[in-house]
Formats: C-alpha cells, sequence, structure tokens
C-alpha cells in the first residue's frame, strides 16, 4: 500500500510523505467500473456548497499488514475519519463515493455504493468502518 | 422561525452493504433540511487497477 498509492510515510517509491487522498461524490446515473481510472467531473454532484473534485480525505494512519505465514496475509487501510460534506445542498440522489489519489494524477483507488440519498440544507457524512483485517475500508489479502 | 412548526421524519437503512440514518425537516410541506450519515460495511464495488500494486 505504499507503490503507486501512498497511503502511509515510507513508501517503497521516492515520496516521503503520504498522498492526498480525496472523496467524490456520484450521481445515481454515473457509470463507475473497472474502466474508471481516473477522476473525472462526469457524472458528479453539484449544488449549493459541494465543490468539484468533493473533499480530502483526513489519512493519520498508515496502512497495516498482518502475515497469517510465510506467503499469506492482508494489508489494510481505513480513513482515519469520517468523510463529511458540510452544509450542501444536493437534490439530484447521489449513491456512490469515488475516492481517488489527487497526488498521483487522481487515479482511481476505489468505489462505494449506498442507498441513494438527498441532501437539503445539510450534511453528508460516511462513517468508516473500523481499521481491522476484516473490516478495513480497503484490504488487499494473499494466500 | 418557531422550531414548533417543523415536522421532524427519521429514516434507517441497514443492510449487508451499509447503516445508513437520515433526518428530515418539513415545514408547511416543504423538505427545508435532510442530511444523511452512512456507515460503510462493505469491500469497495470496485478498486482500481492501480490499487491492486499497493
Amino acid at each position: 500500500m505504499t507503490a503507486t498509492h501512498n497511503f502511509g510515510a515510507s513508501p517503497i517509491r521516492a515520496a516521503s510523505t503520504a498522498d492526498t487522498f480525496k472523496a467524490a461524490l456520484y450521481l445515481a446515473s454515473a457509470t463507475l467500473n473497472a474502466a474508471t481510472t481516473v477522476y473525472s467531473a462526469t457524472g458528479e454532484v453539484s449544488g449549493t456548497g459541494y465543490t468539484a473534485g468533493g473533499v480530502t480525505i483526513t489519512n493519520a494512519t498508515a496502512p497495516t499488514s498482518t502475515n497469517a505465514s510465510a506467503t499469506a496475509g492482508v494489508g489494510y487501510w481505513t480513513p482515519s475519519a469520517s468523510i463529511v460534506y458540510t452544509t450542501v445542498t444536493l437534490t439530484t440522489s447521489f449513491d456512490t463515493v469515488f475516492i481517488y489519489n489527487s497526488t498521483q494524477s487522481n487515479k482511481a483507488v476505489s468505489v462505494h455504493t449506498f442507498t441513494a440519498q438527498t441532501i437539503t440544507a445539510g450534511t453528508f457524512t460516511l462513517t468508516m468502518p473500523s481499521n481491522t483485517t476484516t473490516t478495513a475500508l480497503l484490504r488487499l489479502a494473499t494466500t | 422561525m418557531d422550531d414548533s412548526l417543523l415536522v421532524k421524519q427519521e429514516g434507517t437503512v441497514d443492510n449487508e452493504n451499509e447503516l445508513t440514518v437520515w433526518t428530515e425537516y418539513w415545514l408547511d410541506g416543504e423538505l427545508v433540511h435532510r442530511s444523511a450519515h452512512v456507515t460503510l460495511k462493505q469491500m469497495p464495488v470496485f478498486a482500481g487497477g492501480d490499487t491492486a500494486s499497493f
């Protein structure tokens, strides 16, 4: 988790600090799939209080890895705080958050979906799961 | 504004993918506030190709 996307401060590549990751919201009508490799404003929500590109993710906790054996283990990472869009009005339903690396040319990290929502003069909060081998937001396992 | 005029509605979605709690306030039949709080439970629908090279 410190190669292309560097979630921690001890990367394999030449950076000495973690990258900046962002979270953008997408309309229920948008299509994000395996062909989505970088951030795009197409299909992104728009409305009062929302800035295109979304918000910066709080990343105070570097990725963790555990080894079950010499060849098996799990690497995992979770943002260290909720992702919050404060005082926004988003009247067209949205159901997707797209996480991307704004340091590395906006390359895609992951796509997460939820029940379609609208927000009216309110706050949209995405609370992160516990950062463990079985519940972290991103988990990579080898067996 | 007299807060007593506001009508509050709340709802929850709880499934294997998420726990969502939403709150609405209505005034004279008009939605004046809606917030939502989503807790993600599942792995990503899709992780970019570069993610696989972490």
